[in-house]
């Protein structure tokens, strides 16, 4: 049973996607599209001729798989409904974050790879954020690690406790601004657009289609889940269950359900009250969250919580 | 095992010979045996990490010039980080020479450039130290100023001033040991070392630190790196790069780690934030950087950060009594040590091979050769994905094992290190990123996308020899980044020496265990994973989707009639918002000339320029050469040139010498 819980993020991440599209709708006042959209999306995608550019080689063609697969084996190190997670022994949570790391390396490879400044563009500007952003996640998961002892996310995911200690609140902070950062939301990039100034993520698989588009958009969703799976079982792991019998994961998977929707509702009201910022602005919104998670570690030494 | 030893340096006089001798003709030959006598050394160095250390030679001519060579375990993991390159160089070098002129002396010279090498590891005691690494500078900077329709003068001028400053310091450092300890030999200065006052402890220290970390490539110390490894012929830049760099990280081990013992926790905080700085603004000049083969060497500079990390983390952990942590530490400094000597080596003669077949080193000349160099493509991917340690190749473990020694480092007492390591770690991510952003240019652009001019138009795929020299290194990195316990087990003994216990590092089934963070990691895992998922997905694929329908088009022009090169991304517009956002570091000079035919409306012309000055060139060098040069300047007064008034120099000193003698 616990083998199978990275099913849960692979199945449901469109959904989460669905979710916070539609409340996003309902924020600004539209009705919106029914939440399954993603997965009529995807199969629409899946279903669709791939037209190629003649300009590109053999790793436009393996990007997608590339991507596709690292995001998944990012999922199933992670616990998700219960902390017995045999997977474990891939890697811990630094690991993680390389994996994920190896699926955007290729993708903004990709991106040069027709030969158009659309690709280019995604391709730096996509560079750009993670070079801010994975300084400050990493310092996160540093003081989430030193507390807990371990890299280990199954034994960073231990406590019960719901008070968070100081360090925790500014760690907590950082990562949430990180997570709108690396998925590509609003005010750091809009999900929503194909407008060629302002966009990064789009800009990037702009010259894709079909299947692979589908394989890409579906990793898209999944890394998402994954950072905030990875985000309750750092800062709010209340209530995930430590052993694989029945009652103990149903009530598990009610409170992680319940987690998600917070999260994704989060989401939803930071992209519908923010305008996106111009590209050299992101800097001073990553960089001030940076010095958030500096000062959490410096209160997690001094004070030692 | 010597036997190993004698025949390797048998048949590297006999390459240096031999490739002397037949000059023109037959050059691989000579190659052949260089490559035959790695084989020998990489044998020789494995059997001396199992062993204990052993005395190889010594040639006393008189007392004070007595060569001596030892292996222990150390050397014996050097020796082997050197073979490996070696080989695959020589093999590279067959094809690579073809049609250089003098090509005799080149391979006469590498012959040379790594028995000197070898030397220096194997010393055992300060003369042969010395002169082995004399040995190894001078011909190095042959190596440098090799091709001489290259601008390589200048470099090698830079190259050997700072090799010399450095020597000096190692000069100065010997002094005082031999003076503190009255021993010349490493042994018998090991065994004085302990009784060492703690002054000349740190005076050795921050001498070590300087007149190795010239030669290893240290911040603010590695301006010659930039300009000497792009001058050098490809092969020599992999080889000076990938090894010879790090026999300056064998100094500061062989030194610090191993005669001067466990110190004050203040030199290894002083290593990280070394390590943490040098790694950092390595790889910040390494992403603007536009010629392909000043990038890889900036990115040396960045890796010997990242080794750094390890070994000043090993260190404080071994001064606060932590030694099975500090072995772990030391474990992640070594593993760095080899691979990043096999992915820099592999980078640097895929690079050789581009600038072979583009006649260029400019990325913005270069475009879409991934589909007229499709190995050499290949490898230097491989080569891209190790050093960004993108997981499953050889990178990626290593820098993990980095991470989780920062990590445990929080174990130390005081709260200098329990600051310095979590923000060495922030240090490692950050130039982890810069790596990805790095390279994803410096594949991106050569390769993919549309020919940028007549240069990659016109590229052809290498010769044989090349491509297997590298694809034995790309197959390196796949197997040191998925057999970490099998490639830690066997340089285990050296770690061992070095932290000063006996270590038996956990890891068993492919997986690599940390009992303490509870920290597991199994490259060979994850492989099998994506192996596994892969062909889930495939299957998923056809099941939803159906068989695939593909066609062929243009790229998305928006419209307008066709895309030509020029509207791509260039190197330098890929880098452009670094460069806009970390200004403070880059200081970059632009400059705009509109030229107008009436003002302020109609522009007739606008040119552009974008440069980047090193800060160390500007505000440390440069102001220390044009004081040099000054001081020359009036110095050369004195040499009017006129026999006159030399006659009357010799006069004055004879009459001083008559006033003050008697």
């Amino acid at each position: 049973m616990e083998y199978l819980q990275f099913l849960i993020i692979i199945i449901f991440s469109p959904l989460v996607q669905g979710i916070i599209k539609k409340l996003k709708a309902n924020c600004q006042g539209r009705v919106g599209a029914s939440i399954l959209q993603p997965y009529y999306d995807l199969i629409r995608l899946f279903k669709k001729e791939m037209v190629f550019s003649r300009v590109t080689s053999w790793i436009f063609r393996v990007t997608p798989f590339i991507v596709f697969i690292s995001t998944i084996v990012a999922a199933m190190m992670i616990p998700v409904i219960t902390t017995k997670s045999s997977f474990s022994l891939m890697g811990d949570v630094i690991a993680l974050i390389y994996i994920l790391a190896l699926g955007r390396f290729f993708l903004a490879l990709a991106a040069l790879d027709a030969g158009t400044s659309f690709g280019g563009e995604g391709s730096s500007r996509e560079m750009i954020v993670s070079i801010l952003v994975e300084p400050m996640l990493m310092l996160c998961i540093f003081t989430v690690a030193i507390t807990a002892g371990s890299t280990n996310i199954a034994m960073i995911a231990e406590p019960q406790s719901f008070v968070l200690s100081p360090s925790h609140v500014l760690a907590l902070l950082a990562f949430l601004i990180a997570i709108i950062a690396d998925t590509g939301r609003v005010p750091v990039d809009n999900p929503d657009t194909h407008l060629e100034l302002t966009m990064i993520h789009e800009g990037m698989i702009l010259e894709y289609s079909g299947r692979y588009l589908a394989l890409i958009e579906w990793s898209h969703y999944i890394k998402q889940m994954i950072l905030f799976t990875l985000f309750v079982d750092m800062f709010v792991p209340l209530g995930i269950a430590h052993d694989t019998e029945m009652t103990g994961l149903i009530m598990s998977s009610g409170v992680y359900l319940l987690k998600m929707l917070f999260l994704a509702g989060f989401m939803a009201i930071v992209e519908s009250t923010r305008a996106k910022v111009r590209v050299f602005q992101i800097p001073s919104i990553v960089g001030g969250s940076f010095v958030l998670a500096v000062l959490a570690l410096l209160t997690l030494i001094m004070v030692g919580k | 095992m010597i036997s190993f030893f004698y025949l390797g340096i048998i048949l590297f006089l006999a390459g240096a010979i031999a490739s002397l001798i037949f000059n023109q003709r037959a050059n691989g030959f000579a190659y052949i045996l260089t490559s035959t006598g790695a084989v020998c050394f990489a044998i020789f160095g494995v059997l001396l990490l199992s062993s204990p250390p052993v005395s190889i030679l010594s040639i006393s001519t008189t007392p004070i010039l007595e060569f001596v060579f030892r292996g222990d375990t150390i050397s014996g993991f050097f020796i082997l980080v050197i073979s490996v390159v070696t080989f695959s160089v020589s093999i590279y070098s067959i094809g690579y020479t073809k049609g250089m002129a003098n090509k005799g002396i080149l391979g006469f010279l590498l012959s040379i450039f790594i028995i000197s090498m070898y030397a220096v590891v194997l010393s055992g005691n300060i003369i042969t130290f010395l002169i082995s690494w004399e040995t190894m500078s001078i011909v190095s900077y042959f190596l440098v100023v090799f091709d001489t329709q290259e601008k390589s003068a200048k470099a090698g001028f830079i190259y050997g001033l700072m090799t010399h400053v450095g020597v000096v310091f190692i000069i100065v450092l010997f002094l005082i040991l031999y003076k503190y300890t009255g021993h010349m030999d490493f042994a018998g200065i090991k065994a004085a070392a302990g009784n060492l006052p703690d002054a000349v402890k740190t005076i050795i220290f921050i001498f070590a630190i300087i007149g190795f970390g010239t030669k290893a490539g240290i911040v603010p110390l590695h301006t010659w790196l930039p300009e000497a490894h792009p001058a050098a012929p490809s092969n020599i830049s992999s080889l000076m790069s990938g090894v010879m760099i790090k026999v300056g990280i064998y100094g500061i081990l062989r030194i610090v780690v191993d005669i001067l013992g466990v110190g004050p926790e203040w030199w290894g905080t002083a290593i990280i934030i070394i390590g943490a700085v040098t790694s950092v603004l390595g790889i910040m000049y390494a992403t603007v950087e536009r010629d392909i083969k000043r990038l890889l060497a900036y990115c040396s500079v960045e890796n010997i950060g990242i080794i750094l990390l390890g070994i000043g983390t090993s260190m404080v952990l071994a001064s606060n009594g932590l030694y099975k942590l500090s072995a772990i530490a030391m474990t992640a400094g070594l593993y760095h040590t080899l691979n990043h000597a096999v992915y820099k080596g592999l980078l640097f003669l895929s690079a050789g091979s581009l600038v072979h077949s583009t006649h260029t080193k400019n990325l913005e000349e270069m475009g879409g050769l991934i589909k007229l160099m499709p190995y050499t493509a290949f490898f230097f991917l491989i080569g891209s994905v190790s050093i960004c340690a993108l997981p499953f190749f050889n990178g990626f473990v290593s820098e993990w094992l980095t991470y989780q020694s920062l990590l445990s480092n929080f174990q130390a007492m005081s709260a200098t290190a329990k600051v310095a390591a979590p923000l060495g770690g922030a240090a490692l991510a950050f130039s982890g990123a810069l790596a990805v952003a790095c390279f994803v240019k410096a594949f991106g652009i050569p390769f993919l996308g549309l020919p940028r001019s007549h240069h990659a138009t016109g590229a052809k795929e290498s010769s044989l020899p090349m491509l297997v020299g590298m694809a034995i290194l790309a197959l390196l990195c796949l197997v040191l980044g998925i057999f970490p316990g099998h490639t830690i087990k066997l340089f285990s003994p050296a770690v061992s020496s070095l932290a000063g216990i006996e270590y038996v590092f956990p890891s068993g089934k492919g997986v690599i265990h940390l009992s303490k963070t509870a920290a597991d990691l199994s490259p060979l895992a994850i492989l099998v994973a994506m192996i596994a998922i892969f062909m889930a997905a495939v299957v998923l694929i056809r099941i939803i989707g159906g068989k695939s329908k593909t066609s062929y088009r243009d790229s998305w022009d928006c419209g307008i009639s066709s895309l030509t090169p020029r509207m791509q991304y260039t190197a330098t517009a890929h880098t452009n918002p670094f460069r806009r956002i970390f200004e403070k570091v880059y200081l970059p000079i632009r400059n705009v000339n509109s030229i107008y035919i009436l003002k302020p409306l109609f522009l007739k012309s606008i040119s552009y320029t974008n440069e980047i000055v090193p800060s160390f060139d500007k505000y440390l060098y440069n102001p220390i050469t044009d004081f040099i040069y000054s001081i020359s300047r009036k110095v050369k007064l004195l040499q009017s040139g006129s026999i006159h008034l030399y006659l009357g120099y010799i006069l004055i000193t004879l009459l001083l010498l008559l006033l003050f003698w008697f």
